[in-house]
């Protein structure tokens, strides 16, 4: 059991199964085709990250070190909470980027969604966590891998 | 309520606090939230006051855009300064399409288009020919002086802004866009400080001749993601002057920067303004280093999956103009297709090629003769986002090529160098 502190963005609690990248995730190229085709669970369909592709991230943990790529971004995120099709999670490793992080403020001001987000997880965070670790995520943004 | 961490002026406040209704309330709060998380002091005035958006496209699943659209237009709140945006998605006479094609496009893709865009007019759009990715070509004209402070968004247009034209922006997403250039203001943060335009990575170009710009920006955002490289090694190559054919040079590298990684801005020695006037000033202390050479740049192009259903098949489609392509490079594209058909004995292209372009731009090249040679090609020219057409799921039929870095990213495009991609139109065999 290894436990990991970052900062809180978006609190709550969750306890189940994650899905790791390693690289910066595109969020344009990774949510578009399931937001797009209006489906109800995203299938990750960024082909240039292997650790992700083709794996459903629908209410499940994400744990990634930054989002990257086009700046439609945040607003990917903002629909893809506003249609329930969002990871439930999202535990960065580094300090949240600008796309990430407007994408968290539409999600909360303009949909009242209910993700979670914690950033500054730290190197050694997803240097240790495994895609389909069991974690337990606190409000206080305490991530426990158990 | 929502207490902000930044120092905001009284009339800030009384935003916030819903003196000037609620939707500018909640505008206001998101942008407050949005520079507290990056522990912005305050919101700063934005003084390059035309806009740029990046939502362009009306797709119905964009529920949550058109909702507040109409809760903007019902407040009776606009973008004073007006706004650009990106492409449009779709031109049917340029880009043909198969029937069934087009009622994927209308009903399912796009069905929205036309009551967004009476929306955008609502609130600021320029005029009806303001749709490009480009919107800094002097044919356009939303073009900021060096230090204005921007609220654009499109991470090649905010590319081009801080690095070439030496303004301020940081990479915002869409909505963030919209609502800086509703309120005036943007949280000063990032990119819009001299510390966060300070370099972290030194970028150290070794290569035997001018890097393909669409690789070496691959290359350098997959390494330094949305850090600021500092280049260089470059100026061997392309000078001390941001000419027509540098600026294009830029403009193509920046986008795949962008798009492979999320880099923001970039400055190269001896070039781009802000390394021109601070020079090795502009990287920090303990920066990291990454040398680039031709077998660098070869295994970054040979790292390009191939997504194509039939991979040993021939291409039938290719997009060229991802960013749109500015005038000179129209000229150019045309020089070389119409040279690449004579040299094969040929008389039209034997792949569908398509250009993408500015509509100001396309005006303009219209009234040259480089227009009608580029028609007899068989190519034809559209203002559209090639990559919004490649979202069509049908398009997969066809086995799209591309010169854009930033197209194959986001699609299942493949990516040719621009001898290759002749080649390929030509209809010969490129491995």
């Amino acid at each position: 059991m290894k436990q990991f502190k970052g900062r809180v963005l978006a609190s709550g609690n969750y306890k189940g199964k994650v899905i790791v990248s390693k690289q910066g995730v595109n969020t344009l190229a990774t949510f578009q085709k399931s937001a797009l085709m209006n489906k109800k669970q995203v299938i990750a369909s960024d082909q240039n990250n292997s650790d992700i592709y083709g794996k459903n991230i629908t209410g499940i943990a994400l744990a990634l070190p930054m989002t990257i790529g086009s700046t439609t971004g945040g607003m990917v995120l903002q629909v893809v909470c506003s249609m329930g099709i969002n990871p439930a999670c999202l535990l960065f490793s580094e300090p949240i980027d600008s796309l990430a992080a407007a994408g968290v403020v539409l999600a909360k001001v303009w949909e009242n969604s209910n993700i979670i987000v914690i950033d500054k997880l730290g190197k050694e965070f997803l240097d240790t966590i495994k895609s389909d670790d069991d974690i337990e995520v606190k409000e206080d943004g305490t991530v426990t891998i158990l | 309520m929502y207490e902000p961490k930044m120092v905001l002026t009284d009339e800030q406040k009384d935003i916030l606090n819903g003196k000037q209704g609620p939707t500018k309330a909640k505008i206001m709060e998101t942008l407050v939230r949005y520079g507290d998380i990056f522990d912005a002091k305050r919101l700063v005035k934005v003084t390059h006051n035309q806009g740029h958006l990046v939502t362009s496209f009306g797709i119905p699943l964009l529920k949550p855009v058109y909702r507040i659209m109409d809760e903007i237009i019902a407040a009776d709140l606009k973008a004073e300064g007006g706004f650009s945006m990106d492409p449009r998605p779709l031109d049917y006479k340029n880009v043909k399409c198969s029937p069934l094609e087009k009622l994927v496009f209308n009903l399912i893709l796009y069905g929205k288009q036309e009551d967004y865009e009476k929306q955008l007019t609502k609130i600021g759009l320029t005029s009806k020919d303001k749709f490009t990715c480009a919107c800094y070509f002097k044919e356009v004209g939303n073009i900021p002086k060096e230090g204005d402070i921007l609220s654009w968004a499109e991470s090649s247009a905010v590319n081009y802004a801080n690095s070439v034209l030496g303004a301020r922006c940081n990479r915002n997403s869409g909505m963030i866009d919209i609502f800086g250039s509703i309120l005036g203001y943007v949280p000063e943060f990032g990119l819009l400080t001299d510390e966060g335009r300070k370099a972290t990575y030194k970028v150290i170009v070794k290569t035997s001749k001018k890097p393909i710009p669409q690789i070496l920006g691959s290359a350098i955002g997959m390494k330094v993601m949305e850090e600021v490289p500092y280049i260089v090694g470059l100026d061997k190559f392309l000078g001390s002057e941001l000419t027509d054919d540098v600026c294009d040079y830029l403009k193509d590298f920046g986008a795949a920067t962008a798009s492979n990684g999320a880099v923001g801005l970039y400055h190269i020695e001896n070039l781009t303004p802000e390394a021109k006037k601070l020079k090795t000033k502009l990287l920090v202390k303990d920066y990291k280093e990454y040398v680039i050479d031709d077998e660098e740049l070869e295994r970054i192009y040979k790292s390009y999956p191939i997504m194509w259903k039939n991979k040993d098949k021939k291409g039938n489609l290719a997009f060229i103009g991802c960013p749109h392509l500015s005038l000179n490079q129209l000229n150019l594209w045309t020089d070389r297709i119409v040279n690449a058909l004579k040299e094969n004995n040929l008389k039209k292209v034997k792949a569908r090629t398509i250009l993408c372009t500015a509509p100001e731009v396309k005006e303009e090249f219209m009234k040259t003769p480089n227009y009608q040679r580029l028609l007899k090609t068989g190519a034809t020219l559209t203002c559209i986002c090639p990559l919004m057409y490649t979202n069509n799921p049908l398009t997969k039929s066809h086995r799209i090529m591309t010169s854009s870095n930033k197209l194959r990213t986001y699609s299942i495009a493949r990516y040719y160098k621009d001898e290759e991609l002749l080649l390929a139109i030509c209809g010969k065999e490129v491995k």
